[in-house]
């Protein structure tokens, strides 16, 4: 029997939330490939949105949202259409969580980085463009309150509903690791490929 | 019964257990590594005290941060080959199969997984790569995966995953003369936009694709991740048995005419319903090149640059209202998991030989394997390209990604056979327009973006 391994969890969240109504983020935005290649999970945070956040030359671009100091310890992300398209690169998750981000918001994602949110900690909500227009307005006035997320009840400051997976949810909720919950089921993943070796014997080299 | 889509039919096909809620555990049939993402899922199984558990249905080569100078042997930099020797020990101990650096079988994941045979019709096949959708062409379902759905893999052989919505485009009409499958791809790209395929597996199809050979379909599959779509895949018929058949890896003997049983079984049924449908008319089609920072941003090559997306003309530094073609280029990149196949790299040559590159443009052909290399050398592409003076250069990802050092410099053009024009994807401050081989060859010839049936 193997451990399962402590995944956060989230269950709810009490936030600054930035908005970022830029569409097409794509993950190289996020962060760039040569920094994939050995920084620890828990650094990669300084190089998050690298090319957005700093000028050539290396100064913080006082302009990209996330360098204002209202939204330096934002942990909530109201973003644009098709937020982190592109590679499969997960660093660009643990870059934004890094980052201290736990929970983005948009009307739709790229759909591997959508997954990889889940297999971390990172709540990533979607909702209908008007819905995300109008939390993006409200989180740009100059006196925005925090946002509170509460993941059990599907809800963004008690009053916008969300939808997600019921299967994402208790994953975040409780923290579940999926590797530790799938190897549980080993009985099954060998019964079938016991049953498919009779089947399909070409796809397992003998 | 029910008549199915052939994605249905290969989903369904792979259900080890029902989780629920439109969730299911899937048996993975195949699994590509590369030394980037698979050296990285590799510690994390090792740091959590798993053993792999189906090393025999992975196998693995070097692209990502390989150098592609000319003779190179390894990274360019101490990392990279440090990350090129874990990569190596972590499959030798696990006992999975490496086609490494200077042998037969490396290069790009994506051209080597259908090229060595590893590929099959009705597999599911995954990679810690976005572009893994690429070898749907054979009829495949295959995506990419994030670093923990890999580690994922290695551990139990499946992966959990929420069931897409179906989509069938097609591709109707005879394309004209210079018109490719890259140009077929982007049309579509540019028609239903970036995120026009989330949620779907796309299946393409019409008189079009069936025209083309793998190769052109494996460039059609490969940017389905650029349409927003899960996977997208095109139904095996004789050109892909006929592809398949003595390949390395692929069945033999009984087993071969078992699998091409089971093979022929795959494609849609006649009445089968997609959740969405589109049709694009490939006859009407120019050459198609891309203006913007997303691969939607494209238009023919005939066409005037668009004043939608002011951002993305300043990244550019182009003019709303100007003609695409006569701007000058820097660079060429022909090469990637898109577009650097022998077909690929032919029609480039088609185009070169006899003619020399303009002196102001720096270009490179970058084959996608070593076979492909070798194939290439054998039938004298790399003289063409040579004497007209490209670089012939050793296979990978390269200027695709940037990831080995190979960048466009900051503000340069660089006309790219490619999947992605995103900001900075070819280096910082790089341009990058999209394009097909042979518009790419043009590109170098004429110093500037032309149209490929001028030539």
């Amino acid at each position: 029997m193997f451990d399962l391994f402590n995944v956060n969890k989230f269950q709810t969240l009490t936030a600054i939330a930035a908005p970022f109504p830029q569409k097409n983020v794509d993950t190289d935005l996020i962060i760039r490939i040569e920094r994939c290649t050995g920084t620890p999970k828990e650094e990669l945070g300084k190089y998050a949105f690298e090319m957005a956040r700093f000028l050539p030359g290396g100064a913080e671009n006082p302009d990209f949202v996330l360098n204002q100091p209202r939204y330096r310890k934002a942990q909530i992300m109201v973003c644009g259409e098709f937020f982190g398209t592109g590679s499969s690169r997960e660093v660009a998750v643990w870059a934004l969580e890094s980052l201290g981000v736990r929970c983005v918001i948009a009307p739709s994602f790229g759909q591997i980085f959508f997954n990889n949110c889940f297999q971390n900690s990172l709540l990533a909500i979607v909702l209908p463009a008007p819905e995300v227009e109008a939390l993006m307005r409200k989180a740009s006035q100059p006196d925005a309150a925090p946002f509170t997320v509460d993941l059990a009840q599907q809800t963004i400051n008690g009053t916008v509903h969300f939808d997600v997976a019921p299967r994402n949810k208790k994953m975040l909720l409780e923290g579940l690791d999926e590797i530790g919950l799938t190897l549980a089921m080993e009985p099954k993943i060998a019964a079938f490929q016991a049953a498919d070796r009779l089947r399909r014997p070409w796809i397992y080299p003998s | 019964m029910m008549p199915q889509t052939m994605f249905d039919k290969i989903w369904d096909q792979h259900v080890v257990e029902d989780l629920g809620d439109g969730v299911q555990l899937l048996h993975v049939d195949r699994h590509l590594m590369h030394e980037l993402s698979g050296h990285r899922g590799q510690l994390e199984l090792k740091a959590r005290g798993i053993r792999m558990r189906n090393p025999g249905l992975t196998i693995g080569s070097m692209d990502h941060v390989v150098s592609t100078a000319p003779g190179a042997k390894g990274g360019n930099a101490p990392w990279a080959d440090k990350m090129i020797d874990t990569f190596r020990l972590e499959s030798r101990l696990a006992g999975v199969k490496i086609y490494d650096i200077g042998q037969d079988g490396q290069g790009i994941v994506h051209v080597v997984g259908p090229e060595l045979g590893f590929t099959l019709p009705g597999v599911t096949l995954l990679c810690g790569d976005s572009h893994t959708c690429t070898h749907g062409a054979l009829g495949a379902l295959a995506w990419g995966i994030g670093t923990s759905e890999l580690t994922h893999v290695l551990a139990t052989q499946t992966i959990v995953q929420q069931r897409p919505k179906t989509m069938c485009a097609h591709f109707d009409g005879k394309p004209a003369r210079a018109v490719t499958a890259k140009d077929m791809i982007l049309a579509l790209i540019g028609k239903i936009g970036t995120a026009g395929g989330v949620g779907y597996a796309v299946e393409y199809a019409g008189e079009a694709i069936r025209g083309l050979e793998m190769e052109g379909r494996l460039t059609v599959c490969n940017l389905s991740i650029e349409l927003g779509a899960k996977t997208g895949m095109v139904a095996p018929d004789e050109k892909t048995y006929a592809y398949l058949k003595g390949r390395r890896h692929a069945p033999t003997g009984a087993l071969w005419d078992q699998a091409l049983a089971s093979w022929k079984t795959l494609p849609s049924d006649a009445e089968a319903r997609f959740d969405l449908e589109y049709a694009i008319d490939c006859s009407s089609l120019a050459p198609q090149i891309t203006w913007g920072t997303s691969p939607e941003d494209v238009i023919g090559v005939d066409g005037t640059i668009p004043g939608n997306k002011p951002e993305a003309l300043a990244y550019m530094g182009l003019t709303a209202g100007k003609p695409i073609a006569g701007t000058k280029v820097d660079r060429v990149f022909i090469g990637s998991c898109t577009n650097s196949r022998l077909p690929d790299l032919r029609a480039a040559a088609e185009v070169v030989r006899g003619r020399k590159a303009a002196k102001h443009v720096n270009a490179w052909v970058v084959p996608g394997s070593w076979r492909i290399k070798q194939d290439a050398e054998a039938e004298g592409l790399h003289q063409i390209f040579l004497e007209a003076g490209f670089e012939w250069r050793e296979a990978g990802c390269s200027l695709c990604v940037g990831v080995n050092g190979d960048l466009v410099e900051p503000q340069a053009r660089c006309v790219s056979t490619s999947n992605r024009n995103f900001v900075g994807r070819q280096g910082p401050q790089a341009r990058t327009h999209l394009a097909s081989p042979a518009m790419a060859a043009a590109a170098a010839i004429a110093g500037e973006i032309v149209d490929v049936r001028s030539f």
